[in-house]
């Protein structure tokens, strides 16, 4: 089995008449994890998009172990979770209903998966709630358990601490901390370092084209 | 492990009921329409019940067409702006098969109690009752074709603005053989005759559709999260 890494090269995506990816290279190891930084308007968002295989190239490919993602694309997405700027979820729905519909379609699921999850995202005592009577705080508490519910190597975070207050940050922080530690890949977009302990993350600043 | 394909099905459509269930005002309202239509039409016409049996099919699967084209934007709208699409395209499931259990969720809402109601507007247009049958059969089916290629429509306007128009005028044409042959059933029910054929023609067009639309509606979902 080959190395567990994530490693794109020259990637160029257009956007209309925008070069918004030019050239960008990627690399990141198990273990490891890739900051990627930059003004509002840089791509960040396109870039982690394409590394999750919804954008197509003009150029350039990803590369998960070694093979191009679009060999087996469904195999690459069930090692990956991607999380948007926004939490993908329903707002009739409870945090927990939200939960074993979102990430059971992935992998099956106990109802004591799902409250363990959503207590270690310090999202547990307001799970029987409706999202839509949530703040987007704790949307974000919400959207967070379900990462740790996918229990995929590979996360794919856009700006995972946004309207966290400073427990949430920490929070953020140690949770990316284990996922590193058993080995997986993190690649967040962020504006503000991430409280990670055990990493010295890499960073990839984005400009504009 | 992964989900199996079958568990992943199950799940979407039950989460499509659900939530259909916390906000029934959507799914009333092209129910609504179809009563709104059919009973108007006794109004404008007349009350002649002779008359009202004459155009029963045509009124009953034009207002079914219509009220099933109304239903149509809700499909993947709400699911394209939280972002579920996006994580549908991301599980690690076939699209496509994601796609068909969400279709299937959406005629079960729209299209079976269109189907289910639609006897008791054709009782009000004078049709007999040995004909009930023949308006829920072929309208079972010709709503699940509906569904189908609506679905197609429903995932190519998703990046549009203001779809409702657009989709309307991509769908319709694709509509035309189920309102033809549906209102031949219909039509060959209420005189009394065999409606074996067209009821056959519809179940073709459904496997048709079951077969190929998923495929095209999963493509244009994948092109409209670029």
């Amino acid at each position: 089995m080959a190395v567990r890494s994530l490693k794109a090269e020259r990637l160029h995506l257009w956007r209309g008449e925008r070069h918004v990816l030019a050239g960008v290279n990627v690399e990141v190891a198990a273990g490891d994890m890739l900051q990627v930084t930059g003004a509002n308007g840089t791509g960040k968002t396109s870039l982690l998009r394409t590394l999750c295989g919804l954008l197509h190239l003009e150029d350039g490919r990803v590369l998960w172990e070694g093979r191009n993602i679009f060999e087996d694309l469904a195999a690459f997405h069930s090692q990956l979770v991607y999380l948007g700027h926004e939490p993908p979820l329903k707002a009739d729905l409870t945090a927990r209903e939200n939960l074993r519909y979102w990430i059971g379609v992935r992998r099956p699921l106990s109802d004591t998966n799902i409250t363990s999850a959503l207590e270690r995202a310090g999202a547990g005592a307001w799970r029987e709630q409706p999202v839509r009577t949530l703040s987007a705080g704790q949307k974000r508490r919400v959207a967070l358990a379900g990462v740790i519910l996918a229990a995929a190597p590979l996360w794919i975070l856009d700006e995972p601490a946004t309207n966290l207050d400073a427990d949430g940050q920490c929070l953020v922080g140690s949770l990316i901390d284990a996922q590193l530690a058993s080995g997986g890949v993190v690649i967040v977009a962020v504006h503000q370092d991430l409280p990670v302990k055990n990493a010295a993350p890499r960073r990839l600043e984005l400009t504009a084209a | 492990m992964s989900a199996s394909p079958l568990q992943a099905a199950r799940l979407i459509l039950a989460r499509d009921l659900r939530v259909a269930l916390r906000k029934r005002g959507q799914f009333v309202q092209p129910l609504a329409f179809f009563a709104i239509v059919t009973t108007l039409f006794p109004l404008s016409i007349s009350p002649e019940l002779a008359r009202l049996r004459e155009i029963a099919s045509g009124v009953l699967w034009v207002a079914a067409l219509l009220a099933s084209l109304l239903a149509l934007e809700f499909l993947f709208r709400d699911d394209a702006h939280d972002g579920t699409l996006e994580q549908y395209a991301l599980s690690g499931q076939s699209l496509t098969w994601l796609v068909f259990a969400k279709t299937t969720a959406h005629w079960l809402l729209t299209g079976v109690p269109l189907a289910l109601m639609a006897p008791l507007a054709g009782m009000a247009l004078g049709v007999p009752y040995t004909a009930l049958a023949g308006i829920i059969l072929p309208l079972g089916l010709g709503t699940l074709v509906l569904s189908l290629i609506g679905a197609i429509g429903a995932a190519l306007t998703l990046g549009v603005r203001r779809s409702g128009v657009l989709l309307t005028l991509l769908t319709l044409p694709l509509s035309m053989p189920v309102l033809i042959f549906g209102a031949q059933a219909t039509d060959l029910a209420i005189r009394g005759v065999s409606y074996a054929a067209p009821v056959y023609l519809l179940g073709a067009m459904a496997v048709l559709g079951v077969t190929l639309a998923p495929l095209a509606a999963s493509a244009a979902v994948r092109i409209s999260l670029e």
